[in-house]
């Protein structure tokens, strides 16, 4: 295997993005866990979908965009997603998940409309629904890479102020902390997150690989640096050995990553038993 | 003595229900005022509107002594919410991480939190008694203790004023008492300011030096030994419903 990465290029490429996913959706995962916004990332993952078919048919009829990388569009549209979905919570302010699945069925709907006018786009969408081993090229591992720098000043920078903002939320605008802005930034930056990780996830089972570390982190966790360092093991390791396996058995790495870390969810339930923290 | 708090002639509306109506209230520096008043009154609101999440309708608020959308010392206050709407329970952290964070606002963007950060939280964990809790996970601990701890992440940023919104509901008989004890502490010895919510104004009533009596717009305001001197009538103004009163040697109020 070890050979193997350095033979091929997409291997290499798939290995580093992998890698870097494994860092920062799991980090990033912590802070949606904990504020409730699991289903929002999502929500966004569909919005994404829509700017990939989007992109897709778009470089199918127009030649000249024929070789434009649909993860800035699926970016871009995953960025007005998360500011829609603000929009729409303030709106419903009584009702605020409602949000949710208005986002979910629009980006789904748009999705299917690009998918059908296109008149399905073979192989290609099957590796951004579920990930691939071989699709990710070498620009897409760049974006991965930016991604990356983005979310670590990010998250470096911001740190205190975002475990304020979700411990208490009041307590963080009495503090005089730019929580808005702050707020506005997470939702960007998710979004970033999961329009990158699905080369190698899949944008179906994004979204898990920001909860399941998370989930199984907060059963053993009694600190917030507890919580952080475990997620982070469990992503990693769940990156890695889904990818490993998904070379070796011809498998979607979506599939295998997400059932990696629901195997060591179910581990770490199984060995902590009721002793577990309640959460 | 400088004027920390001062509010002058404000009314607040949430949608259609008049919360607060015409609301006059000055702090001083070493006071000890107790807001007391019906649920629903406006109390929390009052205190709100102190601290600059909610914006009057009308009126002015300043906090010493700039306007409130202009003050950004932020560390000078301490603010502790009613517990119940408030904090993330089940949040994965320690007393001694959530402590910690009351130094996020002095500390600054993209800065890290001091390096002596844990002898501070360590201090602050001690006025208020919970030295032996530093490493237990927030969501273990007691309504009661829970408190102190979050009256510690307001204690560490050095605050002149305390914020106090019911701060003992869900403490026991016992439990409250010491609590009092140690804001009593904290004002005469620390010299730290302290603005109260609460019900409990007899067990309270040998620390406080004022009381602001409110249901709306403030029924009383002066110092805790003029207010046996509301008449009945005065009382059930402010109340709303006829009051039971009940004297002792400190003079204080039942309802
Ligand atoms: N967010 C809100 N939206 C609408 N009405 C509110 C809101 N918060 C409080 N109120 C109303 O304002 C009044 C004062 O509330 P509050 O300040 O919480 O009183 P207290 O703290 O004295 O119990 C009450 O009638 C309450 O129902
Ligand atoms: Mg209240």
């Amino acid at each position: 295997m070890i050979e193997a990465i350095f033979t091929y290029d997409f291997l290499r490429q798939a290995f580093i993005s992998g890698i870097l996913i494994g860092l920062m959706a799991p980090l990033l995962g912590v802070f949606i866990v904990v504020r409730r916004l699991s289903l929002i990332a999502d929500a966004l993952s569909h919005v994404t979908l829509a700017g990939i078919a989007g992109s897709l048919f778009l470089s199918q009829s127009v030649p000249a965009l024929a070789l434009l990388n649909p993860l800035y569009l699926g970016m871009a549209s995953a960025v007005a997603g998360s500011t829609l979905i603000e929009k729409l919570r303030t709106l419903y302010k009584h009702y605020q998940e409602l949000a949710i699945p208005i986002i979910m069925s629009g980006g789904l709907g748009l999705a299917a409309l690009f998918i059908s006018l296109a008149d399905g786009f073979r192989t290609d969408l099957f590796s951004y629904l579920f990930g691939s081993v071989s699709a990710v090229s070498y620009q897409d591992m760049w974006i991965v890479i930016g991604v990356t720098v983005i979310v670590l000043v990010f998250l470096i920078g911001f740190f205190k102020e975002l475990f304020v903002l979700s411990f208490d939320e009041e307590y963080a605008h009495a503090s005089g902390l730019p929580a808005k802005w702050i707020h506005f930034l997470f939702m960007v930056v998710t979004a970033l997150v999961i329009a990158a990780s699905m080369r190698i996830v899949g944008i179906l089972l994004v979204s898990s690989l920001m909860t399941l570390p998370v989930a199984a982190a907060m059963r053993l966790a009694k600190s917030f640096k507890g919580a952080i360092l475990w997620s982070l093991l469990f992503g990693q390791t769940s990156v890695l050995f889904g990818l490993v396996s998904a070379f070796y058995l011809d498998l979607a790495p979506g599939a295998t990553i997400v059932l990696t870390s629901i195997l060591i969810l179910l581990i770490v339930i199984a060995i902590m038993g009721r002793k577990g923290r309640r959460v | 003595m400088e004027k920390y708090i001062e509010m002058n002639h404000v009314s607040f509306y949430y949608d259609k229900t008049e919360a607060l109506q015409d609301v006059s209230l000055t702090v001083n520096e070493g006071d000890f005022l107790a807001i007391i008043g019906p649920n629903g009154s406006g109390k929390s609101t009052l205190m709100k509107i102190i601290l600059g999440l909610l914006k009057p309708m009308k009126g002015d608020v300043r906090l010493f002594g700039k306007p409130v959308e202009e003050f950004r010392d932020r560390a000078c206050i301490g603010y502790v919410s009613q517990k119940s709407n408030s904090f993330n329970s089940g949040f994965p952290a320690t007393v001694y991480e959530v402590v910690r964070s009351g130094l996020a606002k002095k500390t600054g963007l993209f800065a890290k939190y001091p390096s002596d950060a844990s002898d501070q939280v360590k201090e602050a964990l001690i006025s208020v008694g919970m030295q032996a809790y530093s490493d237990r996970p927030i969501s273990a601990l007691s309504g009661g203790q829970q408190q102190r701890v979050f009256i510690a992440r307001a204690l560490i940023s050095k605050p002149k004023i305390l914020l106090l919104d019911e701060p003992t509901v869900g403490i026991d008989q016992q439990n409250m008492q010491s609590f009092y004890r140690m804001l009593t502490h904290l004002n005469k010895h620390h010299g730290i300011t302290i603005i109260l919510i609460t019900h409990d104004v007899d067990a309270v009533s040998k620390s406080i030096s004022h009381v602001a009596c409110l249901n709306r717009t403030i029924h009383f305001h002066g110092y805790q030994k003029e207010m046996e001197s509301l008449s009945d009538e005065q009382l059930e103004a402010w109340y709303g419903h006829p009051v039971r009163r009940v004297k002792h040697e400190g003079g204080h109020v039942h309802d």
